[in-house]
């Protein structure tokens, strides 16, 4: 406890550093000056981006390879708006973030002040929580709440709109008020009944899958999972987001499910008995269709988000608690059925139809990423980008562990993939940390280049260059009857010459030969950033894929032969 | 039954939703959000400090299908500002609503206005020359009746405070 005066910015960067903050990512302007001369003189450390979004994507990346709250800080107006692309992609996967706006002095407040913008209105919709403080001595209860509220339940981000004269307001702050938040209530345990049900349920099963979210990663039900999968012996699928929740070269693994998931989870998913997932929300690119979703089999679902419960489809049993608790009781409660014939039938669909892509021929995507794959530390972070090269990513790159793979998922933002590395890597310093990126998504925010050579963050920047925005490429192929329209990435700089004018490392592969030799040195170089230009072949498309809205019993596992209808389901 | 079917018009009723919330700037538009991102009118709201005045009182009634409003309940559970949000469409509970209505009205008209509202038990509260303004109290039903009773004089304005409602009882609202 400290009974100096000092500035309400002085506080909030001491309060925030009380509660282990790091790293404060951020860009400065009229506003939010205070914070940055208070940033001066405190041991966390600032990291100057290019551009606010990169800022959020940063502080997202930390967050979810530490588990710890991001932390960004942006000015009023323009910078705050610019903020907001990341609000939507951590509040949509559950990423928690705080996001310090620097903001015009009260009494200007809704005077159209020069560089005012109504933040808080603005992103109402993209925030767990938000804060507009209005009076210097709310600042340490604001900042512990803003924390606990991102960390906490399911995590989120929350935004604290800081107007400068607050900042720069003189007090004496006491960082051992206690928060006031009777709203809020982050459930644990769940009923014991709905336990007792999930694990008779279980027992009876013949033919069950556990489906794994990022859910059961944020409550560190990993190792409670892999106990409930082997001692069942149930063969298990993840989202994109809950690669890692499941160690992907298990035997039980079956790796993705959903749109472009492997065809055996897929086929798992369409002919098992009973589906149970853990902190997963049931997203509209995993069930396709609602209305016929693995419609004769049991359905459980444990979350800690009580809202989810029923939205997308009705379960039988719904386990109200965090994950790792609910799972560890169902441990306790378990007792083995009769699954081996099943597993068997996932093993050989394991084996009868496997990821593929044609060898011959030109670079393909895929192949780069099949040979990474066996070049990656076990425990490399990967992060990527939005489009094939991120489903593809996800196909080929085996995940082992949580918290090691990072993609936007609910939001699907392109530019995510290469700041958030930068955020992971100083999250996880002396961790392999890798982006996957496409040549369109990389350009939105390749500005951060000039900030990964300022930190020497060792981030690999693999670029799949298709010379087209591919994945919407891939829906005009079958969709529009290759109606290709703004899709072109002519124009694409040469990405040697541009990592040349960062001073940045960089590699080239142009033919299947240099694939292994090219990766392996790039992932040796470590003196700093890199990047790695793979042009790759124009127009391959990702499958398997079962069209948006579609059962998946339509699951393509190639190219159709006739012409497609427009899905019905929404992307 | 799978949220995404055909919205079933059976299910499109109004629903009295009450709310104990934080009494804070911006907690009525995170309120709000919660029904208009899901396309639900609200038809009437009432807010005002509770008992505690760090706390408000709200009573919401709104229309739309009944699935989408239990999500919309989940929802505003959620809200960091809201203590507890309830769904009190099929409980027993006291309700009220208030209403004041100006009519345009000739001095011989008067007796017989008055003698419809005296029916009604309402009280008037302001007369002039060409008007007068009468008060009631009841539930909504009661005030909608009324209303309609006046249509058959020139009704210059209605003014109604929505439906304010409380758990009979021990239970709490
Ligand atoms: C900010 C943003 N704008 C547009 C989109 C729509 N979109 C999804 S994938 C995609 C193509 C991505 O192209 P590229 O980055 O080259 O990757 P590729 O699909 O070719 O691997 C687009 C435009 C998006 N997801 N995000």
């Amino acid at each position: 406890m400290t009974t100096n005066t000092m500035t309400g910015a002085q506080a909030i960067i001491e309060s925030l550093q009380m509660q282990g903050v790091e790293y404060i990512f951020g860009y400065p302007g009229g506003a939010n000056m205070p914070i940055f001369d208070a940033l001066l003189d405190s041991p966390i450390q600032l990291v100057l981006t290019r551009h606010e979004q990169g800022a959020t994507h940063m502080a997202d990346g930390y967050a979810r390879a530490t588990g710890k709250a991001g932390v960004a800080l942006v000015t009023s107006g323009p910078g705050a708006t610019n903020a907001i692309t990341g609000l939507l992609t951590a509040h949509m996967d559950s990423a928690p973030m705080i996001v310090l706006c620097g903001q015009t002095i009260t009494p200007n407040l809704g005077m159209d002040a020069f560089q005012e913008a109504d933040v808080s209105g603005i992103s109402f919709a993209v925030v767990k929580h938000s804060y507009l403080l209005k009076d210097v001595e709310d600042v340490p209860r604001v900042c512990k709440e803003a924390l606990h509220i991102a960390e906490s339940g399911r995590p989120g981000p929350v935004l604290i709109d800081i107007p400068k004269d607050i900042s720069s307001a003189q007090f004496t702050p006491d960082f051992s008020v206690d928060m006031d938040l009777p709203g809020y209530v982050i459930p644990e345990k769940a009923y014991s009944a709905d336990v007792q049900a999930i694990a008779d349920l279980l027992q009876d099963a013949k033919k069950p899958v556990l489906l794994i979210g990022q859910g059961a990663i944020i409550s560190n039900a990993t190792r409670a999972i892999k106990i409930l999968a082997e001692k069942m012996q149930i063969p298990v699928v993840t989202t994109l987001l809950g690669k890692g929740a499941f160690p992907e070269r298990h035997d039980l693994s079956l790796g993705m499910l959903g749109m472009h998931g492997t065809p055996y989870a897929n086929f798992a998913v369409k002919d098992c008995d009973l589906i149970m997932s853990i902190g997963s929300r049931w997203d509209d690119r995993i069930i396709g269709n609602p209305n016929t979703f693995c419609k004769d089999a049991k359905k459980i679902h444990v979350d800690i988000d009580l809202a989810e419960k029923n939205k997308m489809i009705k379960v039988d049993v719904f386990a109200h608690g965090d994950a790792r608790l609910v799972i560890e009781e169902l441990n306790t409660l378990i007792r083995p059925g009769d699954t081996a014939k099943w597993v068997k039938e996932c093993q050989r669909n394991k084996k009868k139809y496997p990821l593929k892509y044609r060898k011959q021929g030109g670079l393909k995507a895929e192949f780069v990423l099949d040979v990474l794959d066996n070049l990656l530390e076990e425990d490399a972070i990967i992060t990527t980008d939005v489009g094939q090269h991120q489903m593809w990513a996800a196909q080929f790159l085996k995940t082992s562990n949580p918290r090691n793979w990072i993609s936007s998922g609910g939001a699907g933002t392109m530019g995510f993939g290469f700041p958030s590395a930068i955020g992971a890597q100083l999250g996880a310093p002396g961790r392999q940390t890798l982006t996957v990126v496409g040549d369109g998504g990389f350009q939105m925010t390749m500005c951060e280049m000039s900030t990964a050579m300022l930190q020497k963050t060792p981030v690999k920047i693999l670029i799949l260059d298709n010379k087209y925005l591919g994945m919407v490429r891939q829906w005009q192929d079958l969709f529009f009857e290759k109606r290709y329209a703004g899709v072109d990435m002519e124009g694409n700089p040469d990405f040697i010459k541009l990592a040349n004018s960062f001073g940045m490392k960089s590699f080239r592969i142009r033919r299947n030969a240099d694939v292994e030799r090219v990766l392996k040195e790039a992932l040796e170089y470590n003196d700093g950033p890199c990047l790695i230009w793979a042009e790759v072949e124009k127009e391959d498309n990702v499958y398997p894929m079962i069209p948006s809205g579609l059962d998946y019993s339509e699951m393509l596992l190639e190219r159709p032969k006739e012409k497609m209808d427009a899905p019905p389901g929404s992307t | 039954m799978h949220l995404r079917e055909v919205p079933d018009m059976k299910n499109n009723n109004q629903h009295t939703i009450s709310l104990l919330v934080n009494n804070k700037p911006g907690v009525l538009i995170r309120i709000a959000l919660v029904f208009a991102r899901r396309g639900y009118n609200i038809d009437s709201l009432v807010v005002s400090p509770a008992n505690d005045s760090s706390f408000s009182r709200m009573t919401i009634t709104a229309t739309g299908e009944v699935k989408t409003l239990e999500q919309i309940i989940k929802q505003l559970n959620k809200v960091v500002d809201v203590i507890h949000a309830t769904d009190h469409t099929d409980d027993v509970v006291v309700e009220r609503e208030l209403v004041l209505i100006k009519l345009s009205i000739q001095p011989e008209q008067r007796s017989e206005v008055l003698q419809v509202t005296d029916h009604f038990k309402c009280q008037s509260v302001d007369i002039s020359k060409d008007t007068l303004t009468i008060e009631s109290t009841g539930s909504t039903e009661k005030i909608d009746a009324l209303v309609t009773m006046m249509q058959d004089y020139s009704i210059m304005e209605v003014v109604r405070t929505g439906k304010v409602l409380m758990s009979r009882g021990l239970t709490a609202t």
